[in-house]
């Protein structure tokens, strides 16, 4: 990954570190995130509840609200462009042209007392400059793409079910043909067999038009099924990157193991589940060290000491872990 | 014997303003003791209703419930007090079922206080007795809601429910709000108690592979409709209702190297505000003909496994 950083790269975020202040108190939520995507690709990046996913992908996009949220350091790239430091003005004409996002509660993202069709061509007017008619033309054949009637564009969100309001979402998100489509959580107020519908759409949309996307989620199942890489984040950091066979064959990280055996599995019939032990640490208040070291079973001194850079253990697989001996994963000898 | 909680023919609808709501339709099963019933289906299936029905927070409709034989469908308060303290409920949120001004402690307390069975003395240390089971730190005895994550917060709320030892506990999705490292301690707790304490659990839940972790039987619903009930693994090895298949197939797998068939459904679930009469799923339905427009019958197609469709003998090879 650290390589990688040719001009050819699509998109590509180095070293980001945001904190947010509240209550006097600084809460480290992202420290220190590198990560590529190529174009056409999906990254699927998972955590639990306070890792620092949706702030990533706020601060690629630049919607983090300043302050209390403040982007300390760290580069994003989006075809060798820094985002970070272009004006207000020149930033806005690349949301929803060039970077769009999928929020992952479907009623708050959309308007209450606007018509879909009008929410929608707001987008392409705004962008496109082009006049309310064909806005609205295109916003109907949009709607259409996303398996909505067209005799429905008139309605209200309200009148929608979750997972047709989530279509509406992810419409007015492609509209105007992203290259990057940042899917925080899309699927998580779904139900099951909504969210496969969805997910299904996405991908093809995805396809036709080559859209590079990072996709939030805290589901496994949903990586597995839609990723081609994968980057595991824990405390404001990712403990490990690599390809999704990579990650989900030979899992490195002793918190990506943990979290791929406390999950119940289909298949086999174990009594007990084996969780992680302890809870997420406090973000106000960060281990020294490996931030995972509190609920770690190989924790040593040198893990409670000093900070633990992430380092390719196998070409394009990158761990952060001092315990992991290189050789011998290169070996196949452990894992 | 009877079954420890047989229910007959339930029903609960809700009168709104465009017309009546079918919650749960005509729902019947049997819990045996010790065991746990998993109760599956997508939002707006009637789930909750039911369980929340069965233990009494919800007036039924129609049909029976049975406990331990005796027919508690309409109680009186008296008798409802006594039926509470056999029957609780641990909530799906843990940020808004517990009391934000009250303590950890205090919420643990206030069912025994209530009860009026202990004494000043014995009153703390069962309070006590009662927190260290649940796994609640003594550094947060004192502690307010708003100062403990998701997974602490659930364990005071089946600490409350545990109180007064009742004999069936209505879990109304207690996982799904926590993180799958907090959600594995969380099963592996309401395992243990289970087994020590003889519970009998009904298990409200959208996510399958939880429900299968935990049940020893499941019931899918489907618009207030029990569409298929039968042992929990058999469920998964040969489900047979066209609705249970397309479910278990659209949960996204780990398992990167089997390729998954799915059942892609079209449509979404419809209102289940006066449904017509006929198999709910109908519409949904990649196999419906005329035929599934009667009314449907919970049958028994091999041993202890009910499925409710016309077609099931036919489409599962069945003669």
């Amino acid at each position: 990954m650290e390589k990688n950083h040719q001009s050819s790269t699509f998109l590509s975020v180095r070293d980001l570190v945001v904190q947010y202040t509240s209550d006097g108190k600084i809460v480290q939520a992202v420290n220190g995130v590198s990560l590529t995507l190529e174009k056409g690709k999906t990254l699927g990046l998972v955590g639990e509840t306070g890792a620092g996913k949706t702030t990533t992908a706020k601060s690629i996009m630049r919607i983090l609200q300043e302050p209390p949220a403040k982007i300390v350091s760290g580069e994003v790239l989006l075809e060798g462009k820094n985002l970070l430091t272009l004006p207000q003005k020149e930033m806005r004409k690349y949301r929803g042209t060039k970077i769009s996002m999928i929020f992952q509660d479907p009623m708050t993202a959309l308007n209450p007392v606007k018509r879909v069709k009008n929410q929608i061509a707001e987008v392409i007017g705004l962008h496109d400059k082009c006049g309310r008619k064909e806005a609205g033309e295109r916003a109907i054949a949009m709607l259409e793409k996303v398996g909505i009637a067209a005799d429905r564009a008139r309605e209200y969100p309200h009148q929608f079910s979750g997972g047709m309001q989530q279509r509406v979402v992810i419409a007015m998100a492609l509209a105007c043909n992203p290259d990057l489509l940042l899917a925080d959580e899309p699927t998580t107020a779904l139900d099951v067999t909504i969210q496969a519908q969805v997910l299904e759409m996405i991908r093809k949309l995805q396809k036709d038009s080559n859209t590079a996307m990072v996709l939030i989620t805290h589901d496994l199942g949903v990586v597995a099924e839609n990723c081609d890489h994968v980057a595991v984040m824990y405390a404001g950091q990712i403990v490990e990157y690599g390809s999704l066979i990579d990650v989900f064959d030979h899992p490195l990280h002793p918190y990506t193991r943990g979290l791929f055996a406390s999950l119940p599995k289909m298949t086999d019939d174990a009594a007990r589940l084996s969780p992680i032990l302890g809870m997420p640490p406090d973000p106000t208040n960060l281990p020294v060290g490996c931030k995972f070291n509190p609920r770690c079973p190989h924790a040593t001194d040198q893990c409670r000491e000093t900070e633990i850079a992430i380092e390719e253990i196998t070409p394009g697989h990158l761990c952060r872990c001092c315990c992991l001996e290189k050789q011998e994963v290169q070996d196949g000898i452990i894992y | 014997m009877a079954s420890f909680i047989e229910v007959k023919n339930l029903k609960k609808y809700f009168q709104t303003s465009r017309g009546m709501v079918h919650a749960v339709d005509d729902v019947s099963f049997k819990i045996e003791e010790g065991t746990t019933m998993g109760v599956v289906g997508e939002s707006g299936c009637g789930k909750s209703t039911l369980g929340r029905t069965v233990i009494h927070l919800l007036e039924s409709t129609g049909g029976e419930i049975l406990y331990q034989g005796e027919d508690v469908t309409h109680v009186n308060s008296h008798k409802l007090a006594a039926l509470r303290e056999d029957m609780q409920i641990i909530f799906q949120d843990p940020y808004s079922s517990l009391n934000p001004r009250m303590t950890v402690r205090d919420t643990i307390r206030e069912p025994l206080l209530l009860s009026e069975r202990f004494s000043k003395q014995e009153l703390d240390v069962e309070t006590e007795r009662l927190m260290d089971m649940v796994g609640i730190e003594q550094r947060l005895w004192y502690a307010y809601p708003h100062e403990l994550d998701g997974g602490r917060r659930q364990r005071v709320g089946i600490g409350r429910a545990l109180a007064l030892s009742p004999k069936f506990v209505m879990c109304d999705e207690p996982v799904s709000a926590l993180d799958v490292s907090i959600q594995a301690q969380i099963l592996n707790l309401l395992m243990d108690l289970q087994q020590e304490r003889k519970l009998t659990y009904m298990f409200v839940t959208h996510d399958l592979s939880v429900v299968r972790h935990i049940s020893t039987h499941i019931c899918v619903m489907y618009l207030g409709q029990l569409v298929e009930t039968c042992p929990s693994k058999e469920l998964f090895i040969s489900p047979m209702h066209p609705y249970t298949k397309a479910l278990l197939s659209a949960i996204p797998s780990v398992d990167i190297h089997t390729p998954h068939k799915r059942i892609e459904l079209k449509g979404e679930i419809v209102s289940p505000i006066d449904p017509e009469p006929g198999c709910r799923f109908a519409a949904r339905c990649l196999y419906a003909t005329p035929a599934c427009k009667q009314p449907m019958k919970l049958e028994e197609i091999s041993a202890n496994h009910f499925v409710s469709c016309c077609r099931v003998k036919e489409l599962n090879g069945f003669s």
